[in-house]
C-alpha cells in the first residue's frame, strides 16, 4: 500500500464520525497535492485535514488523531506549543480545578519530569486517580510564558496500565547570592473567588475585576551566581521558615504602616544580598523551594589562591 | 517574539577591573536593548553583584538628593555607586547608612565621560542591603574564582568579548590576575579578624530558626 493511500485511509477514519468521506475521495486530494503541488506529504495531511475540519465546522481537537494514536514521548520532549503527543505517565498530584470548565488539573510524571496537566470538563474521560499509571494517546501541548502542559481533549485516549513508574526526580539544588526580590513577593492577595486564586494587581483581579482579596505570603526571588540565573518562588510556608514573617505576623506589619509593601521590604532588608543554597523541584523556569540554607560558613580561599599563583 | 527576555545575570568583579571597563555597547538596534560594560578579562556586563565596605556616603546633587557611596574591596579599590530620585531605595539607604558597614550591592555598570575626556565608571544600585563580614568574605572568593575563570577562558578563539576586550583594552591580563591574589591573600590576613560592628547590628539575621513570633 502507498503513502498516500495508508494516509488517506487514516484521514477518513479520523472524521469517520462527521463526515461521510471515501478514502478514494481523500487520496485524490493527497495526491494531487504531493504528487501534482510537490508538498511534503506530512504537511498534504494537514491541509487535507483542515479542509475536512473546515467542512464539517470542527476544531483540530475535536477529531481523533489518525494512525493508532500519536508518538510516545518522554515529559522532557514536550517543548513546543500545540505538539500532539502520547504519554505513559504517572498521576503525581491532583489539585483543584480553578474554573468550570476544567475537570481535572494536576501533575503528570516520568521518568524524565513532571508536566502539569489538564483534563477539560467535557471531555468525557474517565476520573484520573492519583498514583496511577496511563498510556495517555492524543495529548496537545500548551505553552504559558515559557511553562509546558499538556491538555486532555475529548479524543485523548487513556487507558490504565500496570506497570510502575519511577517519576523522575526533578529536585535541583542550586547556590548563589539573592540579587532580587521581584515584584508581587511579600503580602499579597488572591482573588477569593474559588475558581481563580489569581494575585491581585492594585486590587483587581485580572479575570474578576475589583474584589475584596485574600491575602497570602510568598517570595518570587533570583539567585545568581555570576554564570547563571535561578528563579525561586517560595510559598506562604517556605516564606515564614525562611524570613521568620508568618502570614499573621505580615498582616499586623501591614495594618501598623497601612501599606502591605512593607512586608516585602522587610524581607528584603533582611535577605537581598545574602548567599544561599536552595532546593526544591523545577516548575518552568522556577525552582519551587522546599528548603532553603544561609552559606554563611567561612569561604575556603586556599584552592583559589594557589590557582591563581599557577596561572 | 522569542519570548520573555532573559535576566541578565549578575558578573562578579573586583574594582580595580571594573574602573577600567570603559568600553561599552549594545549587541541590537532596538531602544531599549540591554547596554554591556566590557570587562577587560573578556566578558559583558550588563549588571553586577559587589559586596564591599561601604567607606563614605555624600550628598553630591545639586537640586535634588543625588547620593554618591564609595565601596571598597579588599584590594583598597572603590566602586563609586550613585542613587537619586529613580533609585528612591538606595537612595536612603545611602542617607542612611553609617560607613563603615558591609553592604551587598546589585546594579547596573555606568559609565559617564568627563570634561577631560576620562571615562569614569559606577554603578546604578538596583538595591542595597547591609550584610555580614563571611557574605563579604564569600563574595571575595567567588569573584576570584569568576575572574580567574575569565582570564583562563581569554585565550579562546571562540571568546567573542575576549577578542574584544583585546581590541579595547589590550590583552595583558597581569594586572587583574594580581588582583585576584592580593584579594585572597588578604582574607589570608584577615583569618578570624575582630568581628565587625555591621556584623553585630542585628539586622542581618536570618536564621530561620527564630522562636515563634507570639501573638
Amino acid at each position: 500500500m502507498s503513502d498516500v493511500r495508508q494516509h488517506a485511509e487514516e484521514v477518513s477514519e479520523q472524521f469517520s464520525e462527521h463526515l461521510d468521506l471515501s478514502v478514494e475521495e481523500v487520496e485524490d486530494r493527497l495526491d494531487n497535492l504531493v504528487n501534482e503541488y510537490r508538498v511534503p506529504l506530512e504537511e498534504a495531511r494537514r491541509s487535507v485535514v483542515s479542509h475536512y475540519l473546515d467542512e464539517a465546522g470542527l476544531e483540530r481537537d475535536e477529531i481523533r488523531s489518525g494512525g493508532g494514536g500519536t508518538e510516545q514521548m518522554n515529559v522532557e520532549d514536550v517543548d513546543r506549543d500545540e505538539m500532539w503527543l502520547g504519554l505513559t505517565a504517572k498521576i503525581v498530584d491532583l489539585w483543584d480545578p480553578r474554573s468550570d470548565a476544567v475537570g481535572q488539573v494536576g501533575l503528570l510524571g516520568d521518568e524524565t519530569g513532571r508536566i502539569k496537566f489538564t483534563k477539560w470538563a467535557d471531555s468525557d474521560l474517565p476520573e484520573l486517580e492519583e498514583g496511577t499509571v496511563y498510556r495517555l494517546g492524543n495529548l496537545v501541548s500548551d505553552e504559558y510564558q515559557g511553562d509546558y502542559s499538556v491538555k486532555l481533549n475529548r479524543t485523548t485516549t487513556v487507558e490504565e496500565v500496570d506497570e510502575e513508574i519511577e517519576v523522575g526526580d526533578d529536585t535541583v539544588e542550586v547556590e548563589g547570592a539573592l540579587v532580587d526580590i521581584q515584584s508581587g513577593s511579600g503580602l499579597i492577595k488572591r482573588c477569593p473567588d474559588e475558581d481563580c486564586t489569581r494575585v491581585l494587581q492594585n486590587g483587581r483581579c485580572s479575570e474578576h475585576g475589583e474584589v475584596e482579596g485574600e491575602f497570602d505570603l510568598r517570595i518570587k526571588g533570583v539567585l545568581d551566581d555570576g554564570e547563571e540565573v535561578h528563579k525561586v518562588i517560595l510559598d506562604e510556608e517556605a516564606t515564614e521558615e525562611f524570613t521568620g514573617i508568618g502570614l499573621e505576623e505580615a498582616q499586623e506589619m501591614a495594618m501598623d504602616a497601612l501599606d502591605t509593601t512593607v512586608v516585602a521590604e522587610e524581607m528584603r532588608e533582611q535577605t537581598l544580598g545574602r548567599y544561599y543554597r536552595v532546593s526544591g523541584p523545577t516548575m518552568g523556569r522556577y525552582i519551587l523551594t522546599n528548603e532553603v540554607e544561609e552559606l554563611a560558613g567561612p569561604a575556603d580561599a586556599e584552592d583559589v589562591l594557589i590557582k591563581a599563583r599557577s596561572i | 517574539m522569542s519570548g520573555t527576555p532573559t535576566r541578565e545575570v549578575a558578573r562578579r568583579v573586583f574594582a580595580g577591573e571594573f574602573n577600567d571597563a570603559t568600553h561599552t555597547f549594545k549587541e541590537s538596534d532596538e531602544e531599549r536593548a540591554p547596554v554591556y560594560a566590557l570587562l577587560p578579562t573578556g566578558e559583558r556586563a550588563n549588571r553586577i553583584f559587589v559586596v564591599g565596605t561601604l567607606t563614605e556616603t555624600e550628598d553630591v546633587g545639586e537640586d535634588s538628593e543625588y547620593w554618591q557611596g564609595r565601596v571598597v574591596d579588599p584590594n583598597g579599590d572603590p566602586f563609586f555607586v550613585y542613587a537619586g530620585q529613580y533609585q528612591p531605595e538606595a537612595a536612603s539607604m545611602l542617607r542612611e547608612l553609617e560607613p563603615p558597614a558591609y553592604v551587598a550591592i546589585t546594579g547596573k555598570p555606568r559609565t559617564f565621560e568627563t570634561d577631560d575626556g576620562t571615562v569614569n565608571v559606577s554603578v546604578r544600585p538596583e538595591s542595597i542591603t547591609l550584610v555580614d563580614a563571611s557574605t563579604r568574605d564569600r563574595w571575595v572568593v567567588e569573584t576570584a574564582e569568576r575572574t580567574l575563570d575569565r582570564i583562563e577562558a581569554f585565550d579562546d578563539d571562540t571568546n567573542e568579548y575576549a577578542r574584544m576586550a583585546d581590541e579595547q583594552y589590550g590583552s595583558d591580563l597581569g594586572q587583574y590576575r594580581q588582583l585576584v591574589i592580593s584579594a585572597l591573600e588578604s582574607l589570608d590576613e584577615s583569618d578570624g579578624g575582630a568581628a565587625d560592628e555591621a556584623e553585630e547590628a542585628g539586622t542581618s539575621e536570618t536564621d530561620a530558626a527564630e522562636p515563634e513570633p507570639q501573638g
